[in-house]
């Protein structure tokens, strides 16, 4: 579905990818693990068009990226659900939610976001409430909730559980989980390794720009190495 | 009491020119964060654009056209020219850029144009209304009619059309709106043209009763921008009631203190605003939390 092969990236002059490698099945759920600054969001920033690549290729399903833009990949089905969540503060959250379907105007619209409520409840609660005033956590949800809206076939998840108390990281990956039922793949950026690689298929471990480590998402939670640095066994 | 009245009346006709100079700074900044001060010399470009226009022969609504279009299309190119191309400089940067712009524009506007003072005819004749007591130009009338239907035009745009919220949610959150599909490139394109356009549009409203020359867009500037500051830089009901309450000052200054104190209420107000209400009266466009 998803394909990345020899992906740069600089900010200025500085090279921040340099040269990674990834792919992502129809159905899965990959993981890209690794540290504060290894170049994750900078890695799904290219996926979804809006930093500039400064070489390789991306390719979603069958079709190379160079050259769409960032508001196109989305009608392709590639959403992404970026760090610091990025909702839209001024605007309610049945208004994020609309604008987040802003491609389609059919009747599926409402059954998504019947459907979105159905998966965060909580936001069906604030539904009229201006979204800067939500909770992080429910902020990270609406961020999710939106991006669906989208009707994705791949969703890249940015740090869904940044800053978030634990039970609310456990029901954001079990929404994560459940995805899969509904058809949409997922690539899912984390310093929370252990939880990531729990629901993940597959794993990548990065570091400063490479991948260094990849794998079916057991094996690497059995890795010595990766116990060590990233799981703190 | 007439001579209050007179007063009010004059200071809501530059009140409503002032509003429409301070909707295209508000509708750009919502764009772009960019504070654009060569939005004055759009207001020069509608005026004499359509002096010379006419003067080749066009008729007047033919000119008229004609000044707001091509005004408009220079909005764009400024964003393709100088604005896009910065994309990513420091906000400061892209403000400088914009002084540079003006002067150029300026500049061009003295060689393409003259340095003469022009004017065309008034759209309804010249003969003064009478109100209890008072008068008022019928070309005062269509400044603040137009400038009423440019308020209700674009309220309706951002409140009635996808593309109207797209411009909203891109002044909102930029990155956000490209990640629902939004086009901002074409977001900032259609905000320069129509900041642009409505500069143009008031040039040409106005310029039948104060007259225009190449150099009057500074001045219309730094009025339109005392006037989106008082209302609160980014948001379109401020810039309405910001652009009258600094005509009205104007008007009332004029009258009973001295009309060479008149262009000195903007500067007080920028200073005052500055000072004591730097957000403005109904509050700037409010940032994102980080
Ligand atoms: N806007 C920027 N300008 C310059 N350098 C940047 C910018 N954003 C990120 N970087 C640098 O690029 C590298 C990768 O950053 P990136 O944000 O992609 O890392 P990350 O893996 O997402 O980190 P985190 O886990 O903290 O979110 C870092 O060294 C960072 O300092
Ligand atoms: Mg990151």
């Amino acid at each position: 579905m998803l394909l990345v092969e020899g992906l740069r990236a600089r900010y200025g002059r500085i090279e921040v990818l340099h040269g990674l490698d990834l792919a992502v099945n129809s159905g899965e759920i990959v993981t890209v693990i690794g540290a504060n600054g290894a170049g994750k969001t900078t890695l799904l920033r290219c996926l979804s068009g809006v930093h500039p690549v400064a070489g390789g290729t991306v390719t979603f399903r069958g079709e190379i990226l160079t050259g769409v833009p960032a508001w196109r990949r989305v009608g392709r089905g590639l959403a992404q659900s970026p760090e610091g969540r990025q909702i839209f503060t001024n605007l309610t959250v049945e208004e994020n939610l609309r604008l987040g379907a802003y491609l389609f105007a059919d009747e599926r619209v409402e059954k998504d976001m019947a459907d979105a409520f159905q998966m965060f409840p909580i936001l069906k609660e604030k539904r009229n409430l201006v979204a800067g005033g939500l909770s992080g956590g429910q902020q990270q949800m609406l961020a999710m909730a939106r991006a669906l809206m989208g009707r994705p076939s791949c969703l890249l998840l940015d740090e869904p559980s940044m800053g978030l108390a634990p039970i609310i990281v456990a029901q954001i990956f079990d929404v994560v989980k459940a995805l899969k039922a509904l058809d949409v793949t997922v690539l899912l950026v984390e310093q929370n390794a252990f939880g990531a690689l729990k629901i993940a298929d597959r794993g990548y471990v990065m570091e400063t720009g490479r991948i260094t480590l990849d794998g079916p998402a057991e094996e690497l939670i059995a890795d010595p190495r990766i116990r060590e640095a990233y799981l703190g066994i | 009491m007439s001579e209050l009245l007179q007063f009010l009346l004059s200071g809501v006709t530059v009140g409503a020119v002032y509003a429409l100079v301070a909707l295209g700074f508000t509708i750009i900044y919502n764009a772009s964060d960019v504070v654009n001060f060569a939005q004055g010399e759009f207001v020069m470009l509608g005026g004499m654009t359509t002096v010379f226009v006419h003067a080749a022969g066009a008729p007047l609504p033919l000119a008229v056209l004609a000044a707001i279009v091509l005004t408009a299309a220079l909005g764009v190119a400024m964003n393709k020219l100088a604005i896009e191309p910065a994309r990513g400089a420091p906000v400061v940067s892209l403000v400088i850029i914009t002084i540079g712009a003006s002067i150029f524009i300026r500049g061009a506007a003295q060689l393409i144009f003259d340095k003469q003072i022009h004017s065309f005819p008034a759209f309804s004749g010249d003969d003064p209304i009478r109100i209890m007591g008072a008068t008022i130009l019928p070309q005062s009338l269509w400044v603040i009619g137009g400038a009423v239907a440019v308020f209700i035009g674009l309220w309706l745009f951002f409140t009635r059309t996808l593309l109207g919220r797209a411009v909203l949610a891109t002044s909102n959150n930029r990155l956000a709106a490209q990640l629902v599909g939004i086009n901002t490139t074409f977001v900032m394109t259609l905000s320069f043209a129509l900041s642009a356009g409505i500069g143009a549009l008031a040039g040409v409203l106005v310029t039948p009763i104060t007259l225009t020359s190449y150099d009057v867009g500074l001045g219309l500037a730094l009025k339109g921008f005392a006037a989106a500051m008082l209302g609160g830089m980014g948001n379109p009901k401020g810039a309405l009631v910001g652009g009258l309450a600094l005509g009205l000052l104007e008007g009332l200054t004029a009258g009973y203190i001295s009309s060479q104190y008149k262009d000195a209420a903007a500067f007080i107000v920028i200073l005052a605003v500055l000072f004591f209400l730097p957000q403005g009266l109904f509050g700037r466009k409010s940032t994102d939390r980080v």
